[in-house]
């Protein structure tokens, strides 16, 4: 029983980043009708944007110590950060400690601006061409996007640490009544939870309770329609396309601590999430999120060693199995429905 | 009517032999009255540094390109001459090998086994490379010591770990510096039984290819000689990112001690999801669950930061060792580039002044008379101490680093500290080992 609540909070985390990178596709596909294989390298940028941000608070002087020596046997250069030079060490450290929060803040005009740019600068131009086409110059930018962050960040991981008040992990099973030490869960995770449910639930409330969203919502139902009205949906559709790189991007900044970010990480995460609207229903936003929990929990559960023994290799094609299965049950996914994507 | 000789069957046969013909690559086929593969004419020789450029381990390979340059640089008279002055053979002079100045090109393997091998042909056949080395994994480094086998090129294998690549993959062709997955075991196990005691129950967790398997069999073997039971060995696909799901039942398993079979971003995610999942303050069976990581480097180490503190592992070597051949290296390599070497830096230098001894002693690039050179050969003043180049299975038998993550680093190189240098005899095994058994290298070939 510890071994399964363990896998199902596993799953919650995976799943809220399946979920925000589906939802963010959704959107893109459900009010462009672009098929966009960018969003996972829009994911790894975000993290990106948390390693920068990071770089840029401990951006620093060099102060010469004559008591230590480097590896060559020179005057050790002890790196003095700005940030702690103006605003105390207390202050400053707080702030160094907190970069990976903070730096939502730069991410989300900065995310904003690459989808703008994004948009108009190249999808636009796609936007009548075949499905295939416009899969080949997303993945192209993708691949064009991945080797800029190699070639500026190098092939490693970067270590980008959650503030220390958060490094610890959680005692779920003292809380359930289970023997302590045995349902552990590091807390950066459930903060990664929480964090997703919190955008999920803005982009949710951005599209029911505001004018702006109340077109977008007619626009992914009708386009030709709303335009006969009069309504320009092709602004509103653009500022959409900055929202859901926004929200790829925070996905991203709150996943660094989880796992150093890597120039390969958006790769990871696309196809799966690509999988996720799928399952979920083409154009569906709820089918998005409910799709990405679920199916993040059953590749946790896949895991398990108990299923491993008797299905070895299952974690492997688990959500391929599962898709394969809702599609043949439900050709339009979890929750699609009809007429989207259909000609 | 028509009076053609030809017939269908005749055109289609005649066409079959011509095309396959064609199709023989042409370093399988004598086209030169050469007496050996890319036999050097001029007054230059040339090199083939076969890295990963692009990939997952580009970083390493990058590394290893720095080396080789500088490697270079040396046999050529240029800089200070680095670990030349303290190599034990005086053989080279610093005018290149055999009075011939050294060139070189370099290929990208992208870590995958098919590119590396086509550029690796490519280096052979167009740039008429007469040794291949590089590598930054083992399926890359055992495919491409098998083409060079049968083009008729030596290959100095770079970083390569697995146990295959001088066991049952060996090649008459092929030489490791390097040191492997059974050596890491032997190095470990002493350690490990005087820091954890021989009752401990030992989780696995295995990157599921060549290197893992081996790894896994060879400190399997080695921590059950202590006493140690293994309660699992799970294999995990090379491409896993979020390593979570395979931690969580390490939790619940009666483990208490993790060992991480993973190498370059494997190992940086799985050991911060270790940490992250508070497997480091847990106290199991009444001991304090602990964590091992069999094959360390620097590299790896910095990606993941704060987590690798008090973890151990070995390591080929390592750049604050205090011998003179350590020091010029560090010194020449950190003079010219800022920072020091990693060990992947290390052996692929050695690897190309190896090499260039050899032929120098031999007197010839033919690959045969090198490889008699390097069989049986031992040296020192290469950073590692009394070295043998095993003629049975071409590989280097030397000390071996037992190293933990640095509690209070001075720098950001600063990330491990040697523990304990384990003596070559005490990591020495037969060749037909059972670990090592099931190949054999052959004959020797020199192409042409």
């Amino acid at each position: 029983m510890d071994a399964i609540i363990l896998q199902i909070l596993n799953g919650l985390d995976k799943g809220s980043a399946y979920a925000l990178i589906a939802l963010g596709l959704t959107l893109i596909f459900g009010t462009l009708g672009v098929v966009n294989f960018a969003h996972g390298a829009l994911f790894m940028i975000g993290a990106f944007c948390a390693v920068t941000f990071s770089k840029i608070l401990h951006s620093s002087y060099t102060v010469i110590d004559e008591t230590k020596t480097d590896f060559l046997g020179n005057p050790l250069k002890v790196d003095m950060t700005y940030v702690e030079k103006w605003f105390g060490n207390a202050a400053g450290g707080t702030i160094l400690d907190w970069a990976v929060p903070l730096s939502i803040l730069f991410a989300i005009p900065v995310m904003i601006i690459i989808g703008f740019v994004m948009e108009r600068g190249l999808i636009k131009h796609f936007y009548t061409r075949p499905h295939a086409d416009q899969i080949l110059v997303t993945f192209g930018l993708a691949i064009v996007l991945q080797e800029l962050i190699k070639y500026f960040y190098g092939a490693n991981p970067i270590p980008t640490g959650a503030p220390e008040m958060f490094r610890g992990s959680f005692d779920f099973g003292a809380l359930l009544g289970f023997d302590a030490n045995t349902i552990i869960y590091p807390y950066w995770r459930l903060v990664y939870f929480v964090f997703s449910a919190v955008i999920i639930g803005a982009v949710f409330s951005f599209l029911r309770f505001t004018t702006f969203g109340m077109v977008v919502r007619a626009g992914m139902a009708d386009r030709e329609t709303v335009g006969l009205l009069g309504i320009n949906i092709n602004k509103r559709f653009t500022l959409m396309f900055g929202m859901a790189a926004a929200v790829a991007g925070l996905a991203g900044v709150m996943y660094a601590p989880i796992n150093s970010p890597n120039y390969h990480m958006g790769m990871d995460f696309l196809v799966l999430s690509f999988v996720v609207v799928v399952v979920g229903g083409m154009g569906s936003l709820p089918g998005a999120v409910l799709a990405g929990f679920l199916l993040g929990i059953l590749e946790s559960f896949a895991s398990m060693n108990e299923i491993k023994s008797i299905l070895p290799g299952i974690d492997q094609i688990i959500i391929y199995l599962v898709a394969i299965i809702i599609l043949l049950t439900r050709p339009r996914g979890l929750m699609g429905r009809k007429g989207v994507m259909e000609e | 009517m028509s009076n053609n000789t030809f017939t269908r069957r005749g055109v289609l046969r005649t066409g079959a032999i011509a095309g396959a013909g064609v199709a023989l690559p042409t370093i399988f086929t004598a086209s030169s009255a050469a007496a050996y593969t890319n036999e050097p004419m001029g007054s230059s020789v040339t090199l083939g540094f076969n890295v990963p450029q692009t990939g997952p381990y580009a970083d390493e390979g990058a590394d290893e390109l720095r080396a080789y340059e500088l490697a270079v640089e040396h046999l050529n008279g240029g800089g200070d001459g680095g670990m030349l002055n303290t190599f034990s053979s005086d053989a080279l002079q610093g005018n290149g090998i055999l009075g011939k100045k050294v060139e070189y090109v370099t290929g990208d393997t992208q870590t995958k086994s098919d590119a590396a091998r086509a550029s690796a042909r490519s280096m052979i056949e167009k740039d008429g490379a007469i040794m291949v080395t590089g590598g930054s994994s083992s399926g890359v480094a055992i495919a491409v010591q098998g083409l060079c086998q049968e083009a008729g090129v030596i290959f100095m294998a770079g970083l390569t770990h697995s146990n295959d690549t001088t066991g049952k993959d060996k090649k008459a062709n092929g030489f490791r510096h390097f040191f492997n997955a059974y050596m890491s075991g032997a190095a470990l196990a002493p350690v490990l039984k005087q820091l954890y005691g021989s009752d401990r129950n030992a989780y696995h967790l295995t990157a599921d290819y060549t290197w893992g398997w081996t790894q896994e069999e060879s400190i399997v073997a080695a921590t059950e000689a202590l006493g140690w039971n293994t309660v699992n060995t799970v294999k995990t696909p090379l491409s896993a990112t979020d390593f979570s799901s395979y931690i969580a039942p390490v939790m619940n398993s009666g483990a208490d001690v993790l060992v991480l079979n993973h190498y370059g971003g494997n190992m940086v995610n799985s050991l911060t999801n270790a940490v992250q999942f508070g497997l480091r303050e847990k106290v199991v069976n009444g001991k304090n669950f602990e964590i091992v990581v069999p094959l360390y480097s620097r590299l790896m180490a910095r990606g993941a930061g704060e987590n690798v503190k008090g973890i151990h592992g070995s390591t080929n070597w390592h750049w604050s060792l205090q011998d003179d051949a350590s020091k010029a290296f560090v010194k020449s390599f950190g003079t010219k580039y800022g920072f020091p070497p990693s060990q992947a830096a290390h052996t692929v230098y050695c690897q190309t002044l190896l090499y260039a001894d050899a032929a120098q002693r031999a007197g010839t690039f033919n690959p045969c008379g090198i490889a008699e050179a390097l069989e049986g050969f031992e040296f020192d003043g290469l950073g590692n101490g009394k070295t043998l180049y095993r003629a049975a299975d071409h590989q280097c038998f030397k000390d071996v680093l037992v190293v933990r993550g640095k509690e209070n680093p001075q720098s950001e190189f600063d990330l491990l500290e040697v523990v304990e240098v384990t003596p070559a005899e005490q990591v020495t095994y037969e060749p037909d080992h059972p670990m090592f058994a099931g190949g054999a290298l052959g004959e020797c070939n020199p192409g042409s």
